[in-house]
């Protein structure tokens, strides 16, 4: 017992010591031989013949403005660098590169070796695109006048049971002031109704009226902007054309309000 | 008994105006009501087929009379009879069959304890549904014991079945100083085509149709007093105008509306030669207007800058107007004279209130209001418009709205979502007996007429 595990620790010990030494170096190789001499008879250099540019191309040649073209090339022989002006810059000896001008172009490769420098050029022709489809026609004319008044015009909101226009129902008609006036330009034979509706708390035959007269109030600070009162008819629903019908405050006040819809 | 409604008196102190629970109209006059019992009447050969729906109708009305103590079916004697001759005369007797129905004391002692006992049978006779109806005082202190022997003719189907039923139940109501509410109209707005359109129907619910066909938005109906026509509103001409129906035939009448951006809330004249509604004509919407049944010679009666609505006219004095107005702040009732002058608040100006009708009487209204709950919680409470002291009818069970007297006087219409969703339910004028008579799709705002 006692001797196992004395061998054990010293077999430890050993593996230790061996791990340590491998983390300070890598065991290391026996050294490579030396290398052999050079031959003492000089050599002369053969003479360095200039890089072969084996290809340099444009793929197609012609193209319309806002399409591309590809440059091909291929260089051979011994080269230092290979360059392409007219900003593509330092490429590899063999590649290929997109390019769009916009006007025509004739692009230089220069690939320069010991033995001088060879240069190859390739043109891109660029022609005038085809005139460009006429334009869509002007959203006016095909967008409907309740879309219109859905995404350009907004509700006013009122208290319960008041029909007195609030702050942020002045500026939401303040704001509805140009939107209506652009749309009836836009639409000259239409009219826009001005629809009143209430919560549905009250009595319906109550908030009939007070539908009324939140429909009036909107028209009115509408008119004193500006917005012909001619184009504007009101009329109220009260409590009968509700757009929610939860019982609570949030849905209660979606519904006070004066909405913009079509005219008859 | 002569006098089925009347208001009992009650102190007037101060405390009353608000915690008044003492007065009332009260359908009965009797401390006990009579006790009433009937049988389920047999048919002979194809009347039988009917004999369901004939026993419930008559037990339902005379029971819906609200006036009796119906003592239930399961206290009976196991026999019933089905014409005078099946009584033996208890005294000729020497040992009456006590207990088995064929003495009339086993009727008059308990367990049924009956004051009266209808009775009868039917047979389908060449074609004619025949009720051979009798009602009996069963009270051993009564000499004459029969009240009503009578027969009853209809068509052999159910509809013929209910009508002899219908008809046996209003002479045994007048018998006892009532009034049958059956052969009298209620008029309502029904959602259930997807539009609102008026309806009309039987005060129990029955033989439910269509009256208008506008595919629009309609509300709001009124009968005339002699029940041949009908006024409403209705967006069916792109703006909220008043249309004017005769309901027999069914024939737009063409009522003139004034050009306002509102015409709304017609009810009739006592006379039925006018109209009473609420314009926004030459001004912000409302004023009160009567014209003629025509639309012409219209005039103002209110000069309000609020918003003032439902106009309702005194069936008995014909001077006298209640309608609803926000001038003080939330909708209230007022009264006034038809020349617009001797404005009075009604309600005390809590709380919201709104669709005053009159009794018949012209003394008292009923009105829904929120007094007591929030705000779009309505509730029918019935008010004497000299003292102005009021009791509540319904009691926060859902939303209680446009309730409309019978001609009765006794019964009164008026539409609930207490079962969910707007129905038009019935109750006697204390309250009690609720019932609901409409079941498809979303009805409201019904109107009793003849």
């Amino acid at each position: 017992m006692f001797n196992k595990r004395k061998f054990t620790i010293v077999w430890m010990a050993v593996m230790l010591t061996m791990f340590a030494a491998g983390c300070k170096k890598k065991a290391a190789p026996p050294p490579p031989p030396p290398p052999p001499e050079r031959p003492a008879e000089v050599v002369k250099p053969p003479v360095a013949a200039a890089p072969v540019v084996s290809q340099f191309a444009a793929e197609p040649e012609s193209i319309q403005r806002g399409q591309t073209s590809t440059l091909r090339w291929e260089v051979t022989g011994d080269s230092t660098s290979v360059s392409i002006n007219q900003g593509v810059g330092v490429v590899q000896k063999t590649g290929n590169q997109r390019v769009n001008p916009s006007d025509s172009t004739t692009y230089t490769l220069t690939a320069t070796g010991p033995g001088g420098d060879t240069t190859a050029s390739a043109t891109v022709s660029v022609s005038a695109p085809p005139p460009p489809p006429p334009p869509p026609p002007p959203p006016t004319a095909t967008v409907t006048l309740d879309k219109r008044l859905e995404s350009d015009v907004q509700d006013a909101y009122f208290d319960y049971d008041k029909s007195e226009i609030r702050s942020d129902s002045r500026d939401a008609l303040t704001k509805d002031v140009a939107a209506l006036k652009n749309i009836l330009g836009d639409f000259p034979n239409a009219t826009i109704v001005v629809e009143g509706h209430c919560d549905e708390r009250g009595s319906a035959e109550y908030n009939l009226g007070l539908g009324d007269r939140r429909a009036s109030a909107a028209k009115e600070f509408l008119q004193q902007l500006g917005v012909p009162p001619d184009r504007l008819k009101t009329i109220s629903y009260g409590k009968e054309r509700p757009q929610c019908s939860e019982q609570n405050e949030s849905c209660w006040q979606r519904n006070r309000r004066a909405h913009f819809a079509p005219g008859q | 008994m002569k006098k089925l409604v009347w208001f009992a008196s009650a102190s007037l102190g101060a405390w009353l105006v608000l915690t008044a629970q003492d007065f009332g109209i009260t359908v009965s006059k009797n401390r006990e009501k009579p006790k009433i019992g009937i049988p389920d009447f047999r048919g002979a050969a194809e009347a039988q087929g009917f004999m369901g729906a004939f026993n419930q109708t008559l037990w339902d009305d005379v029971n819906g009379a609200g006036l009796f103590d119906m003592v239930a079916k399961t206290s009976y004697p196991t026999f019933a009879p089905q014409q005078p001759s099946d009584f033996q005369a208890s005294a000729s007797s020497a040992q009456p069959a006590r207990g088995g129905g064929r003495s009339m004391t086993d009727w008059s002692s308990p367990p049924p304890q009956l004051d009266y006992l209808a009775f009868g049978y039917t047979a389908a006779q060449n074609g004619v549904f025949v009720l051979s109806g009798w009602f009996y005082d069963v009270r051993p202190t009564v000499s004459n014991h029969q009240v009503i022997g009578k027969r009853y003719l209809g068509t052999v189907d159910e509809a013929g079945a209910r009508k002899t039923a219908h008809e046996f139940a209003a002479d045994i109501i007048a018998a006892l100083g009532g009034k049958s509410i059956f052969g009298s109209h209620v008029y309502f707005v029904s959602k259930r085509t997807g539009n609102k359109e008026i309806w009309a129907m039987d005060p129990d619910g029955k033989n439910q149709r269509q009256i208008t066909h506008f595919n629009s938005t309609t509300v709001q109906p009124a009968v005339s007093p002699d029940g041949s026509k009908i006024a409403f509103t209705s967006w069916a001409k792109v703006y909220p105008g008043i249309f004017i129906f005769s309901v027999d035939p069914v024939r737009d009448l063409r009522y003139y509306n004034q050009s306002a951006s509102v015409n709304e809330t017609p009810s009739f004249t006592p006379d039925g030669k006018q109209i009473v509604y609420a314009s926004s004509a030459g001004g912000r919407c409302c004023r009160i207007f009567i014209a003629g049944l025509d639309g012409k010679g219209l005039r103002p009666i209110s000069s309000s800058s609020a918003i003032e609505v439902e106009p309702k006219i005194n069936p008995k004095t014909g001077s006298e107007i209640v309608f609803v107005s926000g001038r003080s702040g939330p909708q209230q009732i007022y009264k006034m004279n038809m020349d617009g002058a001797d404005v009075e608040r009604l309600t005390p100006g809590n709380g919201e209130a709104s669709n005053p009708c009159w009794h018949p009487d012209g003394q008292f209204i009923a009105f829904a209001w929120t007094q007591g709950y929030a705000t779009g919680n309505f509730n029918i409470f019935t008010m004497d418009v000299v003292s102005h002291k009021y009791i509540q009818l319904t009691h926060s069970e859902g939303r209680n709205e446009n309730p409309s007297w019978a001609p009765d006087g006794v019964h009164l219409v008026f539409m609930s979502n207490r079962s969910g969703r707007k129905q038009i339910w019935s109750m006697l004028a204390d309250g009690n007996q609720p019932q609901q008579l409409t079941t498809q799709g979303e009805n409201e705002s019904p109107a009793w007429g003849k």
